[in-house]
């Protein structure tokens, strides 16, 4: 069996799952962001009255952190009442940040367990080796009565990532590449493992990257069979004791595609879909790309390591007159580690603007909206017509070294030079 | 349930994602009925004031992707959309649209097989889409035993609601 079938079939309580079986399966986490107060309002059409274990969900205040207008504040009231009233344990207000890097942080995610959370990216947890994935807000109202889900045991497809990352590809870079070929269906219904030599040296930080935009092809769930760096990481943080499952020898996935990572070159994902993939050198062979905003955040790209390398790409320069940095930490202590080592200075001193930790702009909510016909290069994961404001607005997905190098000349620029 | 819902369509294209069918900007919104107003208004703002009641979307490939925001079912329904026919599904929208006993129907190639306005049968015993105008009828795949299930009680909260016992009146 694969690893992700050994974390099914334990949850199941059962020996063996294969392929297209159903199977009812205990959570050991389900998160339930600020868009979600369906979910309060589904579990008690139910019949639902207190959660199945206050030690084992949680709210994440992050897409209105914090909240722009009356009704969401409202929202976020209404669900502060639920989570006093079933008293539970772990708690995530708008003084947060991004519900994917806040949970690793506070220890509710580790090898071998089952998340999920109200919202697409909880692929992003493959990265430590856990199972996760997204549910809407009635499957969620389901798991809070019952700390249960169905789930039909996925195909797996293996994307095996070899080599050594050339200066200037990121793991960013290498999800792009990798969603230009599989494109963003290529994987509705099934599983990704990201395996090979890239991977098997690949800090938290990047695993959490690449994890993360699995679901832009349609994944189920993503998963790396966890290294060192995720051990040290989960060691310090876990809550709960663990245990890492891995994948049978004999194991045979359903398609494999094999990437050699030291031939790969800066990706952008050009206006309006997630799979129009192309090199950054094609697309300014062609001409200037000039923008309007650059933004760096979100769960895909708004960890310290993204925002270091902008800050030393940006330090000692400004961003032209007329045009917009936006930088969301993905959370409070992103931030605050990045304030202590100069970065978030170095960045204001070249004209950046520093929002709350959370979701922000990346989904439309508030903080740094398009207008009509404005260009946006940024680190976040979707580039769907009016996914950041108006549909009349163009977005490139790039890598944080790339937004932040083009954020120096206010046009798409290669970031290897300035590396 | 019914198995057999005939409707008028509208027609729309592939990874038609969920900010197209909801944008982001609606999000805090929680009445249903307004909700509905704002359907695929990421695509066109005249399709919700303008769809027919019990209609049909049809879509190209990979509907639904993107974010998990049941508002996307939500709003299809209130619209008043009574099924999605598609040549593909992303996973959470197929999930949630189950669950709210929206119907998303596999039928490959439909897009190119009608237009606005045109009215079509689906029958989901014979697995079948029925183009009135041209009298053409195309294979739609059948929905899984686990979805026939939850749509067989009308959806996921019928079907908890039994499960816990607070239905026992009716």
């Amino acid at each position: 069996m694969h690893a992700i079938e050994k974390i099914l079939a334990k949850n199941s309580g059962k020996d063996v799952v294969k392929t297209g079986e159903i199977v009812t399966a205990k959570v050991d986490f389900a998160e339930i962001n600020d868009l979600y107060l369906q979910t309060v309002y589904s579990f008690y059409e139910m019949g639902g009255e207190k959660v199945w274990d206050n030690e084992r969900c949680a709210f994440v205040f992050d897409h209105y952190a914090p909240t722009p207008d009356i009704k969401s504040a409202a929202n976020h009231k209404e669900m502060r009442e639920f989570a006093k009233k079933n008293g539970l344990k772990f708690h995530f207000d708008t003084n947060c940040g991004v519900c994917h890097q806040v949970m690793p942080e506070a220890g509710v995610i580790y090898p071998g367990m089952i998340v999920v959370a109200t919202d697409s990216h909880t692929t992003t947890h493959g990265a430590f080796g856990a199972m996760g994935t997204g549910c809407g807000a009635t499957d969620m109202a389901t798991i809070l009565m019952t700390g249960e889900l169905w789930f039909r045991v996925p195909e797996i497809i293996e994307v095996r990532l070899d080599g050594e990352a050339p200066k200037g590809v990121y793991p960013k870079d290498v999800i792009l590449a990798v969603l230009g070929k599989i494109r963003a269906d290529g994987a509705v219904y099934k599983a990704i493992d990201f395996t090979g030599s890239y991977v098997e040296k690949l800090n938290v930080a990047g695993r959490m990257t690449i994890c993360n935009m699995a679901v832009e092809m349609g994944a189920k769930t993503a998963y790396m069979q966890p290294n060192q760096d995720v051990i040290d990481y989960v060691m310090k943080r876990a809550v709960r004791p663990f245990e890492i499952q891995f994948t049978d020898s004999d194991y045979e996935y359903a398609e494999s595609y094999c990437f050699d990572v030291s031939e790969l070159e800066p990706e952008l994902a050009c206006p309006n879909s997630v799979e129009n993939v192309h090199t950054l050198a094609s697309v300014v062979a062609e001409g200037d790309v000039v923008l309007n905003q650059g933004y760096i955040g979100s769960c895909t790209g708004g960890r310290e390591e993204d925002i270091e390398i902008a800050a030393k790409i940006l330090k000692g320069h400004h961003i032209p007159e007329y045009t917009r940095l936006i930088i969301v930490p993905a959370s409070r202590e992103v931030m605050l580690s990045c304030m202590k080592k100069g970065y978030i200075q170095d960045l204001m001193d070249a004209g950046a603007t520093i929002t709350t930790p959370g979701c922000g702009a990346c989904l439309g909510a508030h903080e740094g909206i398009l207008a009509p016909g404005e260009v946006c290069i940024t680190s976040t994961n979707r580039n769907f017509p009016g996914r950041m404001g108006s549909t009349e607005a163009r977005m490139y997905l790039a890598s944080p070294a790339t937004v932040a190098a083009s954020m120096i000349h206010g046009k798409i620029t290669d970031p290897r030079k300035y590396l | 349930m019914n198995k057999e819902i005939t409707g008028k369509v509208i027609v729309v294209g592939d990874n038609i994602d969920t900010d197209q069918i909801y944008p982001g900007r609606f999000l805090a919104i929680t009445d249903p009925k307004e909700i509905g107003s704002h359907c695929l208004c990421g695509v066109d703002e005249a399709i919700a004031p303008n769809f027919p009641s019990g209609g049909i979307v049809v879509a190209g490939r990979n509907f639904g992707c993107g974010s998990s925001r049941e508002h996307a079912p939500i709003a299809l329904l209130n619209m008043g959309a009574s099924a999605v026919l598609a040549d593909s599904f992303a996973r959470i929208f197929f999930r949630n649209a189950v669950n709210l006993g929206l119907l998303p129907v596999i039928c490959k190639g439909i897009r190119e097989k009608v237009k606005d306005g045109q009215t079509v049968t689906l029958n989901l015993e014979e697995g079948s889409v029925t183009v009135k105008e041209t009298g053409e009828v195309l294979p739609c795949e059948q929905l899984g035993d686990q979805a026939m299930k939850i749509l067989e009680a009308g959806g996921i909260k019928p079907m908890m609601r039994k499960r816990f016992g607070k239905d026992s009146v009716e």
